[in-house]
This record gives C-alpha cells, sequence and structure tokens, in this order.
C-alpha cells in the first residue's frame, strides 16, 4: 500500500463536498448574491445523516440498497483513479473498463432505486438518465481507448504515468480531444447544466433530481456525498487528461491538481450562469458530439 | 513545427465536424470564415522557414478575405433576403456528426494511399484534413435545403482544395493563387445576389424547390 495514494483517497473524501461549495458560491457570484457558506454540503450532508429515514410501504430493498450501493462504488471509483502524480491506490491492466463499469453500477442502482417507488416522476427521471447515460458512455470509453492507445497502457495509472513523461506536442492532439469529450461527459454525468439542472425542482425538467425525491435522511446524504465523490473522481480523470504534465515535485503536483479540480468546479459554475439548459432534445446532439471528439481522438491513432 | 501542424490539422477536422453539426445559418458562416483564417496560418506556418513577402501576402489576403469579406457577404445576403436563422438539413444533426466521422476514416485510408511527391514535408495529417474537408463541403452541399448552405458547403470545399494545394504543390505562382481567390470572391458574389433574387422570386431560398422549374 502506497501512503501517497492513500493520502490522495483521503484528501478526495475530504474536498469532494467543497467542489459544491465552489460551483454554488460561483453562481452566487455571478448573480450579485452573497450566497450559501463554502461548507454548505458537509453541514447538509451532516444534518441529513442526523435524521431520520421514511420508507414507503411500496418499496423494496431494492429502493434502499440504491443509495448504498452508489456511494460504495463513488469511493471505489476514488481509489481507481490516479491523483496529482501519484498512482491510484488500487490500479491492474484493464482498469479503466472498471472505472467505466463503477458508474454504470452506480447508475444503475439508482435507477433500479427509482423505478422501485413505482412514481411516475421517477420513472421518467430514470428514463432521461439512462438515456443520456447510453450516449455518454460511449465517449467515456471511446476517449479512455484512445489514451490507452496512444499510451500503449491498460491502466488509469500507468496511462498517467507515460503520459507526463512524453512530448507535450505529441500528447497534445489525442489527449486534448479525449479531454474535451470527458469535460462533457463531466457535465452529464454529474446532473450539471448544460444536460441537467441541478437547482430546479420543476419534475418535468429534472432529470438526477427528480429519481432521488423519495430518499430522505441518512439515505439522501449518502447520495449527496456520493455524488460529490462522482464529481471529484471524473474531475480528477479530466485533470489527468487535460494537464498530463507533471513537474516530478510530489507536494507541487498534488498541490497543483487540487487546485485544477478548484479550477474545474469554478468553471463548471461560470458555464452553470452562462448557458442555459438545453432542450431534452438537444442534450444527444451534444453527447453525440462528445462521442464525435472521442472517435476523432481514436481514428487519428489507427494511421 | 511539424507538430504545429498538426494540431492545426486537427482544428481543421474538428471545424469539418462541427459544421455539419451547427443549426444556424450565421454560424456556419462564421465556423466556413474561421476555417479560411486557419488555413492562412497553415500556410504562414508550412512555409515558416522560407517566409517571403509574397507568401505572407498572399495568406494574410486569402484570410481577410475567407475570414472577412465572405461572411459579411453572405450576411448581407441573408439579411436583405430575410432568411429563417434555422439550416433545415435533409440529414439530422447527429446522422451528420456519425457521417463526418465515417468521412474522416474514409479520408484518412485515403490518405494513406495517395503518395505525394515528397511524403507530404512530414506533415502526415495533411492530406487527410484537406480531404475530409472536401468532403464535407460535398455533404453540406448535398444534405442541406438552404441557399446559403450550399454557399456555405461550396466555400469549404474550396477550404479543402486550398489545404491540399498548400501540402502537395507548396509553391504557387501568385497569379494563379490570387486568380482562384478573386474567382471565388466573384462566385460568392453571384451567389449572394442569386440567393437574394430567388428570395425575391419564391419567397424563399429553398433551393430543392429549383428542380420543379420549367422553361
Amino acid at each position: 500500500m502506497n501512503p501517497d495514494a492513500i493520502a490522495n483517497v483521503a484528501m478526495g473524501l475530504a474536498l469532494a463536498p467543497l467542489l459544491f461549495g465552489v460551483i454554488n458560491r460561483v453562481k452566487a457570484v455571478f448573480a450579485g448574491r452573497r450566497g450559501q457558506p463554502l461548507l454548505q454540503p458537509y453541514f447538509d450532508v451532516v444534518k441529513l445523516l442526523g435524521k431520520g429515514a421514511v420508507y414507503s410501504r411500496t418499496t423494496t430493498w431494492v429502493f434502499r440498497a440504491g443509495p448504498v450501493v452508489g456511494l460504495a462504488s463513488a469511493l471505489a471509483a476514488l481509489c481507481v483513479v490516479p491523483f496529482g502524480g501519484e498512482r491510484a491506490l488500487i490500479g491492474f491492466e484493464g482498469d479503466l473498463l472498471l472505472f467505466a463499469g463503477l458508474f454504470g453500477l452506480m447508475r444503475f442502482f439508482t435507477v433500479c432505486a427509482a423505478l422501485d417507488t413505482g412514481s411516475a416522476f421517477e420513472g421518467m427521471g430514470a428514463s432521461r438518465e439512462v438515456q443520456f447515460s447510453a450516449l455518454a458512455e460511449p465517449a467515456l470509453l471511446l476517449g479512455l481507448a484512445a489514451a490507452a492507445r496512444r499510451t500503449g497502457c491498460m491502466s488509469l495509472s500507468g496511462l498517467f504515468e507515460e503520459a507526463s513523461g512524453m512530448d507535450p506536442a505529441a500528447a497534445l492532439p489525442v489527449f486534448s480531444l479525449a479531454a474535451m469529450a470527458v469535460f462533457i461527459v463531466f457535465l452529464c454525468e454529474n446532473a450539471r447544466i448544460p444536460v441537467d439542472d441541478p437547482n430546479t425542482h420543476l419534475e418535468l425538467t429534472m432529470i438526477h433530481e427528480v429519481m432521488v425525491l423519495d430518499h430522505s435522511g441518512p439515505d439522501f446524504a449518502f447520495i449527496t456525498y456520493g455524488a460529490a465523490v462522482k464529481m471529484w473522481v471524473l474531475g480528477a480523470l479530466f485533470a489527468g487528461l487535460a494537464v498530463p504534465f507533471r513537474t516530478g515535485i510530489h507536494w507541487l503536483d498534488a498541490a497543483l491538481a487540487v487546485a485544477f479540480m478548484f479550477a474545474v468546479a469554478a468553471a463548471t459554475g461560470v458555464v452553470e450562469s452562462t448557458m442555459a439548459r438545453l432542450r431534452l432534445l438537444r442534450v444527444p446532439h451534444l453527447l453525440a458530439g462528445a462521442c464525435a471528439l472521442s472517435a476523432v481522438a481514436y481514428v487519428l491513432l489507427l494511421r | 513545427m511539424a507538430a504545429w501542424i498538426e494540431i492545426l490539422m486537427i482544428l481543421l477536422i474538428l471545424l469539418d465536424m462541427v459544421l455539419p453539426g451547427l443549426s444556424r445559418l450565421s454560424a456556419c458562416v462564421r465556423a466556413a470564415a474561421l476555417q479560411g483564417v486557419l488555413l492562412g496560418v497553415l500556410t504562414l506556418l508550412a512555409n515558416f522557414d522560407a517566409l517571403t513577402p509574397r507568401v505572407a501576402v498572399l495568406a494574410g489576403l486569402s484570410m481577410a478575405v475567407k475570414g472577412f469579406l465572405f461572411p459579411v457577404l453572405l450576411e448581407r445576403a441573408m439579411k436583405g433576403a430575410g432568411v429563417r436563422k434555422e439550416v433545415e438539413p435533409f440529414v439530422g444533426y447527429v446522422t451528420s456528426i456519425a457521417a463526418c466521422v465515417a468521412m474522416l476514416a474514409v479520408s484518412l485510408l485515403l490518405g494513406q494511399r495517395l503518395p505525394l511527391p515528397d511524403g507530404g514535408q512530414g506533415m502526415p495529417l495533411a492530406v487527410p484534413a484537406a480531404i475530409m474537408t472536401m468532403l464535407t463541403g460535398l455533404f453540406i452541399v448535398v444534405s442541406r435545403r438552404k441557399a446559403v448552405s450550399q454557399v456555405v458547403g461550396y466555400l469549404t470545399f474550396e477550404n479543402g482544395i486550398y489545404a491540399f494545394g498548400v501540402v502537395a504543390v507548396g509553391e504557387v505562382n501568385a497569379l494563379v493563387e490570387l486568380g482562384v481567390l478573386l474567382d471565388i470572391f466573384v462566385a460568392v458574389f453571384v451567389m449572394g445576389i442569386a440567393i437574394y433574387q430567388i428570395n425575391r422570386e419564391f419567397d424563399h431560398i429553398d433551393a430543392d424547390h429549383l428542380s420543379m422549374l420549367r422553361g
């Protein structure tokens, strides 16, 4: 066990909700408000953990398993993704697929829990979530495949390590294309604005929010915290692809990576403040564009 | 230098993929204009080691005409004809993007099969990017309904030929270059007038309906 990797996982666990705090603060500044405290997401999670959960009589164990499995897969993904030039806690050949699969598992259980309530609204959200993720997943996998082909490594840790030693101009085309695709996937998977509006409370327009309407108390705390960890993990992947270069000094790399994560959060806040949510029919176009970016990255390597 | 040219080529390819996916006519015009500017930069970069005033002037001229004059002319034609802003494609956006990826694969294959006299001057992506741009231009011409889109397709096609010329031929006679530039200028000018006339005659610029004309 690598102590630095454990420290990275601990840092992810501790700092993940702060990303939401930063996004909310950026949005507040854009709107001319003072905004909630930066630590509000932590307060929310603690408050929710102290409450009791209410379960509908029509739900089964699937409904209760949803938040738990969701958080567990987010935590597992956190262990697989390398951060700040350090190898991940768990790394083996082919962990790219595990990484994508963990998000699939998380989504599957969230969707099942939503369907389990029997609510029409939640079913609608579930259907939209599945439709969009069916397009986001190829973009993620193709982007990762292109990066893997460029570096010749099938594991995330090896891939990032190999990329850090490359000539910038040689690595730039494939990695920037893959990074752009991953950023769109990042926005889609985290239910951020061009795809989904995290603030809306109108059921007809919600996607992710509507699926978790019936969860309460500790379950909802798990979901909120799991979403934060998921955002951290995908942000770390984007950071690794967008800026694969390392200084070689351990603490500086880690500090730069953390700074980049919060820059990504701030950029997400800017996107949310300056863009309107896309019409539901237009979202597949955006995701198809992400797939196309990944496909170009891959096709360029086939020469 | 070769790596930067490669990045420029990838930008060219990305613009090719963006063009059929854009839903607004003016965005299409601007994307084609940006492509023209990129090609000017490409000319400068490709001749960076032996940059003569002639090359610089030609590149600057083509950038000015393609990047500034054409968009202004087309915007004016659109405003004069009161065109609706949407592209109204025959082929949907997602299908278009998928078609673009397929065209990219085809042009990469063709690029490998097409031997250049000097091996492409260390620009392995140049020929595929040029072929891709030409194919995209043709695709836009056949898959879009509006006359403005067809002008954009024609411009994109010309951009592809220009890119091919920069790589394959390198030094071109200034007279030939200027002649080509003048030709496309006149063509865009005439097409602008044609769009206006079509619109005045038929109240729309749907080029599809032209096939119903009888002498």
